[in-house]
């Protein structure tokens, strides 16, 4: 139940006089006055002046008008919400390291550079790769700096021409992304019907002004490339480095390593594959690792463990350069070691596995009355292109919405962007068959609802805290800031 | 096996096996070549209960020194209310997803535009995005704004006084993004004004970042900086720590046109690098050309007040290569974190907690220069709650012996200058500790 | 007054005194739905055929604007500034750029209506 007071703005909810802080009191003669009142601020600030009780209730209230993997599950194609276990948390909680400056130097700061390097790894077992940084803040981040090391390797040649990378037209649009802004041109790669990089068309491209190409794999489709070690060839033989996007690891869990496939450079995101949270978008962390022989190139700084078995931050001039301020989301990298420590290697090799099995699952439940444009065995996601039945009107959009008012998240929609009604599901592997099976008879009912009562599905959500929101509105006439309003 | 995270049984995964067609877990994989297969487990020890995974971390944690934090230089160890940590740990504003869902995340989008109220206010500018990752990167994204914004003026200037981490970074953005990047020199500690407009009269720099304080703590004097910087057609991007913005004349009231920087010392524990905040704000010319995401008000189709991500049109999932980033996320809990802590602190609080860090900073800069061990490098210059001191002890010797008695010295830039910042955290007892054991050196 | 379209739907409209008119198709607006923003360039900016001299946003969707031909821009429809939802009303009628053209031979590369029609009923979009 929400209370209508607590969920205004905290702007309304301010009088003046109130005070929710308490501050250890000041010894020392004041030093702000003798700074030149030229250098002051002038104006207020405009802060809320609230006490300690109306902030937790506004709060409080607020997150009650959101949906998390605590409260349901998340059929969300290329996003694996799987469970963000609770020690986790508690783990990286650990109140030493949180006082701990990021500029403490290595001597004395020993136990937390072994959190690292142990966690980077891990992830280097797990990617088949020679090393890992930890330091790109999130995926996209990742693939910037992975893009950035192919660059670095090909100067680090005295190759100058390379300015070009391979991305599938089914790619996230991150990669492109990335690609600009680190200073590449996209050449897109067409990709076959059933979703997988067509080799015929790659063969042309390839030249020596290609830097790299991109690969997901199992691609957006959820399907696995099998052409993968001769993609890989192929790439290599024409000079450039292959980058595997880690947005779909999760099913190569104990199943494949990037690093055996052929792959060179790879990110990781952590708040997919290893459980930590999304937080309502960030922050997220995007470890990325490469091949041996190009460590040497990895963003500054780096951290190496001695002979000796302590551990060392190195800055090197052969690096790409230095992508972030720090060595990273600390508290985030410590929530992944947290994970794979519970997992173990022997829950790790699971993972996958049963993450496969749910989707498969879904998508041999669901086929009769929902379109499936790629009739085959999928990894741990597939894309449905909406409902077989074409003729009721109702659209991916409004089915998605219409799971809301059952207590589910949405799957992602309208990408990849092959088909015009792609509905992405993604269960991932601590979904129970319970949970699953509760979420498969909800799509049929809609899909029924959709013949009989198709008005009802078109006009959902109805039971949100808010109905559908005015987008047009918002973006014609911009209100970004409670002045605005 | 059965672990805890893994919720199917074998009679669960007979009946999902018998409706995909096939007879074992393995046969879903048939389709990936032998070669590539993993053949082994993974070579990563075996799972730990939860016994151990606390004694795993609680090794690692002794193994590392608490300490007495008089290190900044960018980054500060400040006070967080209580409320702050219990609010963000509710798992409705942790584990929920990016807010592409509006009507069941009212939650999340309400607080980034509480967020970017706020910022826009503390920095005294129009609008803010929803946050980016840290200030360095929150700059270089600036940078490229800058460069971008005018095909005549595609060059961008730095002073030498920003921060050092930061400039690293945004020479590697520039570098690969192909961006022409121009240092301004620096006279006595402060960027030269000089220096400054005779590189704005070769009319090709489209942006000029300068920092306040800069990176040896001192506040810099950018009268007439502005009107110098657009009578050249340039951006003027002025790179702060947001809490210093309280006290000092905010970026909007120096007339910049995009404030940076990092949000951390709005009582984001120090986490030893991590997560923090990078903030952008800015004119609202130019909200389209921000990177990263941004939350606007509209209505529902009931004609309730509801928050939407909008001006999507600028993002990396429309706009593909053509994006102003490549921003997928931003640091959605962390902007939560200091929202939660500007809403208790007030504007009262914000200059409470400079005013405290500031006279005890002053405080230690006189007794320390009071040992003749130590003096400070500009001393013609104001501070806030951050100094550089030149010292004719070598510095690591000095962090080692303060390391002794529980303290971090602070941050050693050079062999003979170390940078020492002191907050509200800091008391009465661990100062003179610092003193003493400097005066015994 | 002669109309012309490219193959990424602009148009442009030449007027008696020889100057353009640039802006997106009919079917261009329909396929974007509602306009939400016009990105205009600057009087005196000058193009070449093919460069991108503007974006056209809507809420889900933006596209780049292509100019037709080689250019140099005379004046931009202000009232798209403020209205952008115009371009749906009437896209033809709402023209985002008057153009000089510059190398007024090019025209020879678009297609009339005819041909545009055929293209659009050729091509799948």
């Amino acid at each position: 139940m929400n209370n209508k007071l607590y969920d205004k703005l905290i702007f309304e909810l301010s009088r003046q006089g109130r005070c929710g802080y308490s501050l250890p009191k000041n010894n020392y003669p004041d030093a702000v006055g003798s700074i030149p009142a030229t250098l002051m601020r002038e104006n207020e600030i405009g802060l809320p002046q609230v006490d300690e009780l109306t902030v937790v209730r506004h709060y409080t209230n607020m997150s009650t008008n959101n949906f998390g993997v605590d409260t349901g599950f998340y059929p969300l194609g290329s996003c694996t919400m799987k469970y963000n276990p609770k020690i986790n948390e508690e783990m990286a909680g650990n109140s030493v390291i949180a006082s701990m400056h990021p500029n403490q130097p290595a001597r004395l700061s020993q136990g937390a550079l072994e959190i690292y390097h142990t966690l980077a790894a891990a992830l280097s077992e797990i990617g088949g790769m020679a090393e890992f940084t930890l330091n790109p803040y999130a995926g996209a981040h990742g693939e910037l700096t992975g893009l950035m090391i192919c660059r670095a390797y090909h100067d680090s040649r005295g190759d100058k021409k390379r300015t070009k990378v391979i991305i599938p037209d089914s790619a996230h649009g991150t990669n492109p992304a990335s690609a600009a802004v680190a200073g590449l041109q996209v050449v897109p790669v067409k990709s076959l019907p059933d979703g997988t990089v067509d080799v015929e068309a790659l063969a042309p491209l390839l030249d020596d002004s290609v830097a790299a190409m991109m690969m997901t794999n199992p691609n957006t489709l959820g399907i696995f490339e099998r052409q993968i070690p001769q993609i890989a060839e192929m790439v290599h033989a024409a000079g450039a480095l292959l980058y595997y996007d880690g947005a779909n690891l999760n099913p190569m869990l104990g199943i494949a390593r990037p690093g055996d496939m052929g792959f060179d450079v790879m990110h990781i995101n952590l708040h997919k594959t290893f459980s930590t949270p999304h937080g309502g978008g960030g922050p997220g962390s995007g470890p990325v690792g490469v091949r041996a022989g190009l460590e040497h190139l990895l963003p500054n700084p780096r951290v190496v463990k001695n002979e000796d078995g302590t551990f060392d931050l190195i800055s090197s001039p052969d690096s790409m350069g230095r992508v972030s301020s720090t060595l990273g989301n600390f508290a985030v990298e410590m929530r992944a070691l947290s994970y794979i420590l519970s997992l173990g290697s022997d829950g790790l090799m699971e993972a996958g596995r049963l993450a496969t099995l749910n989707a498969n699952y879904i998508k041999e439940s669901l086929r009769d009355v929902y379109e499936l444009p790629v009739d085959t065995i999928c990894k741990h996601e597939f894309v449905f292109d909406g409902l077989k039945d074409k003729s009721t009107g109702v659209t991916t959009l409004n089915i998605a919405k219409r799971l809301l008012d059952y207590g589910f998240h949405a799957p992602t929609i309208y990408f990849p962007l092959l088909f015009h009604e792609s509905l992405m599901i993604e269960p991932t592997e601590t979904e129970s068959l319970d949970t699953i099976d509760s979420f498969i008879e909800v799509m049929r009912q809609i899909a029924h609802e959709a013949v009989n009562d198709p008005e009802m599905v078109k006009s959902a959500p109805h039971t949100t805290p808010v109905r559908r929101p005015d987008d047009t509105e918002a973006a014609l006439h911009p209100r970004l800031t409670f002045d605005e309003l | 096996m059965n672990h805890r995270y893994f919720p199917h049984t074998e009679e669960d995964k007979r009946i999902m096996l018998k409706k995909c067609g096939v007879d074992t877990i393995d046969a879903l994989f048939a389709d990936i070549p032998e070669q590539l297969r993993l053949s082994r487990p993974y070579a990563l020890g075996a799972q730990m209960s939860e016994v151990e995974v606390r004694s795993f971390f609680r090794r690692l944690a002794d193994n590392c020194r608490s300490l007495a934090c008089f290190a900044g230089n960018g980054h500060y160890d400040r006070y967080t209310p209580a409320v702050v940590q219990s609010m963000i740990a509710r798992s409705e504003f942790l584990t929920s997803y990016t807010p592409y869902q509006p009507e069941i995340s009212q939650g999340t989008l309400q607080y980034i535009f509480e967020y970017q109220t706020m910022i826009a206010r503390l920095t005294g500018m129009e609008i803010s995005n929803a946050s980016l990752y840290d200030g360095a990167t929150a700059t270089a994204e600036a940078m490229i704004l800058a460069s971008g914004n005018s095909r005549k003026r595609p060059r961008v200037a730095y002073s030498s006084t920003l921060n050092s981490a930061v400039v690293e970074t945004l020479s590697t953005y520039a570098r690969y993004h192909g961006i022409d990047i121009v240092e301004i020199p620096e006279v006595d500690g402060v960027t030269s004004q000089e220096a400054l407009n005779a590189l704005l009269a070769e009319g090709t720099i489209g942006g000029v970042i300068l920092p306040q304080p800069n990176k040896y703590g001192i506040i810099e004097d950018f009268t007439g900086v502005a009107e110098a910087i657009h009578n050249a057609g340039a951006m003027f991007i002025i790179n702060s720590v947001a809490i210093d913005l309280a006290t000092l004349r905010s970026p909007g009231e120096w007339g910049a046109d995009i404030a940076v920087g990092d949000a951390q010392s709005l009582g984001i524990p120090l986490n030893f690098g991590g997560p923090y905040l990078g903030y952008m704000a800015a004119k609202k010319a130019l909200m389209r050309k921000m990177p990263g995401r941004i939350v606007g008000a509209t209505v529902d189709n009931q004609g309730q007040r509801t928050f939407v991500l909008t001006l999507q049109a600028r993002e990396q999932h429309i706009r593909r290569e053509k994006a102003t980033s490549n921003i997928c996320s931003n640091q959605g809990l962390m902007a939560l974190f200091v929202t939660i802590y500007m809403s208790l602190m007030g504007d009262k609080g914000l200059k409470e907690v400079n005013a405290t860090g500031a006279a005890a900073a002053h405080h230690l800069a006189r007794e320390l220069e009071a040992t003749g061990k130590m003096k400070l490098t500009y001393p013609n210059h104001p501070f806030l709650n951050e100094f550089e001191m030149t010292t004719s002890i070598d510095t690591e010797t000095i962090i080692d012996a303060l390391a002794k008695v529980g303290i971090l010295a602070g941050v050693a830039t050079a062999p003979n200058k170390l940078l020492i910042a002191v907050t509200e955290m800091r008391t009465e007892e661990e100062i003179n500790r610092y003193v003493e054991t400097v005066k015994a050196l | 007054m002669k109309t012309y379209f490219s193959p990424s739907h602009e148009y442009l409209t030449i007027d008696e005194e020889g100057n353009g008119y640039v802006g997106i198709s009919d079917y261009a607006q329909k396929a974007l739905g509602n306009v939400v923003y016009v990105d205009m360039p600057e009087v005196g900016d000058e193009f070449e055929k093919d460069e991108d001299f503007g974006a056209i946003e809507s809420v889900k969707a933006a596209s780049d604007l292509i100019i037709p031909v080689s250019c140099e821009v005379l004046e931009i429809n202000e009232a798209l500034a403020d209205n952008p939802r115009l371009v749906n009303e009437d896209a033809m009628a709402n023209w985002i750029i008057k153009i000089k053209l510059t190398d007024p031979e090019e025209v020879e590369s678009l297609m009339d209506l005819d041909a545009y029609n055929e293209y659009l009923a050729t091509n799948p979009h």
